[in-house]
């Protein structure tokens, strides 16, 4: 995955039953990678108590007219997510 | 919850009952002894479905949460859970009775 500052990258769009700290709202929406965090240990495997990777974090910087649409009051206002790497893929800009 | 839509959130704040506090203790004391971690009572609580939610307050899905990982990581049986929950039944309804135990 592509750790360039402003670069692109879409949220995959899969609904696994279970724990997951992707907002699902935010599933298959484009963003900009604002910061890297961690790493941190896998929390999808924490959670079953299984022995866990660390895995980078980003902070992604959605607009709001990605993420609401037509129905975004302030369409240039943003949302700040933070979602694990194997979430994310590069992608092209909206 | 889960970006739904709801009513006024409640902005008052309250006092915790004792055993409230106890469940929140008994978190720190299970995830710094490494039987699990706040991943595992979150995976919990959000298997216990929405309807949860609704029907059991914050403290008592996480002591529901907690004994579902302690199980898993095998702290204790639940022949052992039943057993120790039954002896505390027997000392009384109140906290006083059921501390003198």
């Amino acid at each position: 995955m592509a750790e360039a500052l402003n670069s692109w990258v879409r949220v995959r769009e899969m609904m696994p039953p279970g724990h997951v700290r992707t907002p699902s709202y935010l599933r298959g929406k484009r963003g900009q990678l604002e910061r890297t965090l961690g790493p941190f240990h896998n929390p999808e495997k924490l959670a079953y108590g299984l022995e866990a990777e660390k895995l980078s974090l980003y902070r992604v910087r959605f607009s709001m007219a990605e993420v609401w649409g037509d129905a975004a009051e302030n369409p240039d206002d943003t949302l700040d997510a933070e979602i694990y790497a194997h979430w994310l893929e590069p992608c092209d800009a909206p | 919850m889960g970006g739904q839509d709801a009513g006024q959130v409640p902005r008052e704040g309250h006092d915790f009952a004792l055993w409230e506090k106890r469940v929140d203790a008994l978190m720190v004391l299970c995830s710094s002894k490494g039987y699990f971690t706040v991943d595992g009572l979150r995976r919990v609580l959000e298997d216990m479905g929405e309807e949860s939610f609704e029907t059991m307050t914050y403290y008592e899905r996480w002591i529901s949460s907690i004994n579902q990982n302690m199980v898993e990581a095998g702290a204790y049986s639940l022949e052992e859970l039943g057993t120790k929950m039954a002896e505390i039944t027997a000392r009384g309804e109140t906290y006083g009775e059921a501390s003198g135990g």
